[in-house]
């Protein structure tokens, strides 16, 4: 036992908190969200070591050179990476409080998705009717389901957005509100870090194959 | 002309007259027993008018300690289905024999030992970890609850859902018959087209969710909701190695949720990932079904060495030796268990190198492991060791386990695996640890916690009965299984041809029904006890003369677990507030801000087994009207802002005079 254990004994010891202060609603909800986000990360990790291992097994279908349309897919990546740019100018929206102009960049980041998911779709239809389907060989079948797994993200931060644009308009700017912005922001740039990672090893190194 | 089965396809599937299984004597004699006793169960419910009180008070609660009871009761209810399979199974290998068939035909047999593997991992160990967890950690460290109260909630009731689609793969259609892990190609489309691999997919994405969520909850709870004082590494042993636990959750669960994905679209729409044509490997699925699967044991037992160590320091009188050692023993073991997960196929032919790589890594964990063993032997070393049942329990773990630990050093050395691979010795193995790790560590955990969860103790005459049985029974019932295996004996055989082997099967077999009496004494402890509460309850809320937090409150805890939130100045805070003169506030007392009950997990658990059942038999109205359900409701329960209220002074007041009677009257008797 040494001294730094135990106390001086005329002291005496503070055993419970008398005046508490509540923990504020939502003191974990960061943290929770980080969390989350890390444990999506992983299924995404898991979709990108598929496509890493399955990515060249073509079984004498399409490969990436026959089938990427890398203008196409550049548009599309700036389309995802300028809807992150607007959702940070509604968060500087929030910051500063003002409603109006931070719905009205939610809205463009919410077009800016769609034309993602648009372009994404467009694309998908084409590699199907062209024969590539998800079923014709492992390389297409761990692209679709990368890719979509990421639209289906997308697909979802949209429905988000779109519910959290009416509680605002309904509640205001509450506490609650701004931390689920706040939320939503963290899942938006998230997925627009997987692009970036579905761009460079999907398509810029399928077409070098 | 109209067709009609095509009307009849639209509205059911695939599932038809012909898929509830009335060809299998055995399953219609269960289903009418499990009928009667769930009608007499439901009837005398309503019979009671418990309906309202069980929706208001447990169904609906987001209260940790109510939340942490359910998943016991749920890991109960499924070992006791659990060990029917186990039971069948040693009887059908004690008798199959000289060519007899036995008792189960093949395609039942192979049902038996996938569910029997599923439902103990995923619907008893898991459950019981949990909820363990759930119920200790927030009073371990002093909390008023979890971070997310609502979304505990929402993880139990996704488990349970879980647990009723396998339930129901017993009487509408049939389980997996592929193993446990549902490798492909047997579990691909082509050669298991029927129901039960869609029942085992779909049964472990929805408990998955709540695996996996109720992880994040957790991991935040023990971050973020510490009383003052309690540093990092001022934590109870229980509270770090359930933080380890959760993190490993969080980081493995959503593997197994990836892979399971890539199965499920392998199966219904065709995809090549672990096809053998188009380019796909099945490997692949193998390598990432261990990432989860490695981890996942880790899982079970992180929590049941952390109750061995409470267990041991209190009832050895002495702060628990080498805590610091031990907890980055923990962190060595949770960082470790993810590089070793191709100890599990070494046979797959990765090369002498790669098979090097993940032996040695498999023999190093065995360092940590047995620093921890060292640790609790020294704690016991010149205590003053009270024999109660938990350390029974403890001490019948450290034997077993050890040899559990040396047989599975032996399975990592690659040679010696390429001998007994996919042998009994295997099976033999992991049922050591798990039995002699994680169900001992539950059971010390229950008998441990159980006077804080209902404020009386269990009855120790048949707690030990039990304990013996269990005990001697786990001998008889695996020991043979390592000799089989040594001579060469695979698992998941139904017949055999050798009788000189029957010996050993018999002897196994005797084991098995050794367990089953332990099994029944427990019950029977459960029952007497609540029939003697009055004789065995506990008025100081310290039955045992324990350490930590959690008795510092009363038994059962108020529902706000401390009227004023503890400070801590060490390790051991309850032993350090007892022996520096704690006086138990008596005034002041304050109202307490709570979060309220919600039906919202019960009703999205509901709506994500029905689609789980639509996507199963192939019900496509069912799984789309649910998942519209689904995100209809999640959207809405968002826009209910008010979750919480507060408990008023007044009630606080009457609830804490009330312990101060009952204190009083125990220190009188």
């Amino acid at each position: 036992m040494t001294l730094a254990v135990v106390p001086p004994q005329n002291s005496e010891p503070v055993f419970y908190v008398v005046d508490e202060h509540e923990h504020p609603e939502g003191a974990s909800t960061m943290l929770g969200f980080w969390i989350y986000l890390m444990s999506d990360c992983l299924i995404f990790a898991m979709l990108f070591a598929t496509f890493g291992v399955l990515g060249g097994n073509y079984a004498a279908g399409p490969a990436p050179k026959d089938l990427f349309d890398l203008p196409l897919v550049a548009v599309n990546t700036s389309m995802l990476l300028l809807s992150s740019i607007t959702y940070g100018f509604a968060m500087l929206a929030m910051e500063k409080s003002r409603v109006g102009a931070m719905q009205a960049w939610l809205v463009i980041t919410g077009l800016f998705g769609l034309a993602f998911i648009s372009i994404e779709l467009f694309e998908f239809a084409h590699m199907i009717h062209e024969g590539a389907t998800p079923q014709r060989s492992a390389f297409l079948s761990s692209f679709f389901t990368l890719v979509g797994t990421h639209g289906l993200h997308v697909t979802f931060g949209l429905v988000w957005l779109v519910t959290l644009m009416v509680q605002v308009a309904r509640y205001g700017l509450i506490e609650a509100n701004r931390r689920r912005l706040t939320c939503l922001s963290m899942f938006w740039h998230f997925l627009d870090v997987v692009w970036i990672g579905v761009f460079t090893f999907v398509y810029l190194m399928g077409m070098l194959r | 002309m109209f067709d009609t089965s095509l009307l009849a396809k639209a509205i059911f599937g695939r599932l038809t007259l012909d898929s509830l299984p009335l060809h299998e004597p055995i399953v219609v004699g269960t289903f009418i027993v499990v009928a009667l006793g769930g009608i007499t169960l439901l009837g005398a419910v309503t019979y009671f008018r418990l309906w309202g009180y069980l929706w208001r008070e447990w169904f609906t609660t987001v209260d940790h300690k109510r939340i942490g009871i359910m998943y016991m009761i749920l890991g109960i209810v499924m070992l006791l289905r659990g060990f029917a399979d186990a039971i069948m199974m040693r009887l059908q290998q004690a008798i199959a024999f000289g060519g007899s068939e036995g008792y189960l035909n093949a395609h039942h047999y192979d049902q038996i030992f996938t569910a029997h593997g599923v439902i103990m991992i995923f619907f008893v160990a898991m459950p019981l970890v949990t909820g363990l967890m759930n119920y200790v950690v927030p009073l371990q460290i002093g909390a008023r609850d979890v971070s997310f109260p609502f979304l505990n909630n929402f993880s139990f009731w996704m488990t349970v859902g879980g647990a009723v689609l396998v339930m129901i793969s017993l009487f509408v259609g049939e389980f997996a018959r592929t193993g446990w892990l549902a490798y492909p190609p047997l579990s691909n489309i082509g050669y298991s087209p029927d129901v039960g691999v869609d029942y085992y997919i779909w049964g472990l994405q929805v408990a998955g969710v709540g695996t996996t969520l109720s992880g994040i909850n957790l991991i935040c709870t023990i971050v973020k909701l510490r009383a003052p004082g309690m540093t990092m590494m001022r934590m109870p042993v229980f509270t770090w190695t359930s933080l380890c636990t959760n993190v490993l959750i969080v980081a493995s669960f959503p593997v197994l949720t990836a892979v399971l994905a890539l199965l499920s679209l392998d199966r219904y729409i065709g995809t090549n990932f672990f096809t053998n044509d188009f380019g796909g490997s099945p490997m692949m699925y193998v390598n990432l079904i261990w990432i989860w699967g490695h981890p996942e044991v880790y899982i079970l037992v992180l929590p049941a060495f952390g109750i061995f160590s409470e267990v041991t320091s209190t009832f050895s009188g002495k702060r628990l030796f080498g805590y610091t050692s031990m907890v980055y023993a923990t962190v060595v073991i949770t960082i470790l268990s993810y590089l070793v997960w191709l100890h599990h196929f070494f046979t797959m032919g990765s090369g002498a190198s790669v098979n090097s790589f993940f032996g040695i890594t498999t023999m190093i964990i065995s360092i940590p492991t047995g620093a921890k063993m060292f640790n609790w032997l020294f704690t016991m070393y010149r205590g003053r060791i009270r024999f109660e049942l938990p350390m029974m329990w403890t001490v019948a773990f450290m034997f077993t386990f050890v040899i559990g630990g040396m047989t599975g050093v032996l399975l990592a050395v690659p040679p010696a695996d390429f001998v007994l691979h996919n042998s009994l010795f295997l099976i033999a193995h992991f049922h050591n640890v798990i039995i002699g790790g994680v169900v001992f560590g539950a059971f010390a955990g229950i008998t441990y916690w159980f006077p804080k969860a209902f404020g009386f103790r269990l009855d120790p005459f048949w707690g030990k009965l039990s304990f013996w049985f269990w005990v001697v029974g786990f001998y008889f019932a695996f020991m043979p299984l390592y000799v089989l295996g040594l001579m060469g004996v695979t698992r998941r055989l139904r017949v055999f041809d050798d009788p000189s082997l029957q010996i050993w099967f018999i002897i196994a077999g005797i084991g098995a029904f050794l367990i089953f009496l332990g099994i029944l004494s427990m019950l029977v402890q459960i029952a007497v006890s609540i029939l003697k509460r009055e004789a065995l309850k506990d008025v100081t809320g310290d039955p045992w003369n324990a350490r930590t937090l959690e008795w510092a409150t009363s038994s059962p805890p108020p529902a706000y677990n401390f009227a004023f939130t503890p400070v801590v100045h060490d390790n051991d805070a309850w032993w350090d507030m007892k022996r520096r003169g704690y006086r138990r506030p008596l005034t002041g007392f304050k109202p307490i801000h709570m979060p309220s009950n919600t039906g919202t997990g019960v009703i999205l658990a509901a709506l994500a087994t029905a689609m789980g059942f639509g996507l199963i038999w192939y019900i496509w109205w069912l799984a789309a009207v649910s998942f519209i359900g689904l995100l209809t409701v999640a959207i809405g329960h968002t826009f209910n802002y008010h979750r919480d209220y507060h408990i008023p002074a007044d009630e606080v007041v009457r609830v804490e005079d009330a312990r101060t009677h009952l204190l009083a009257a125990g220190a009188k008797s």
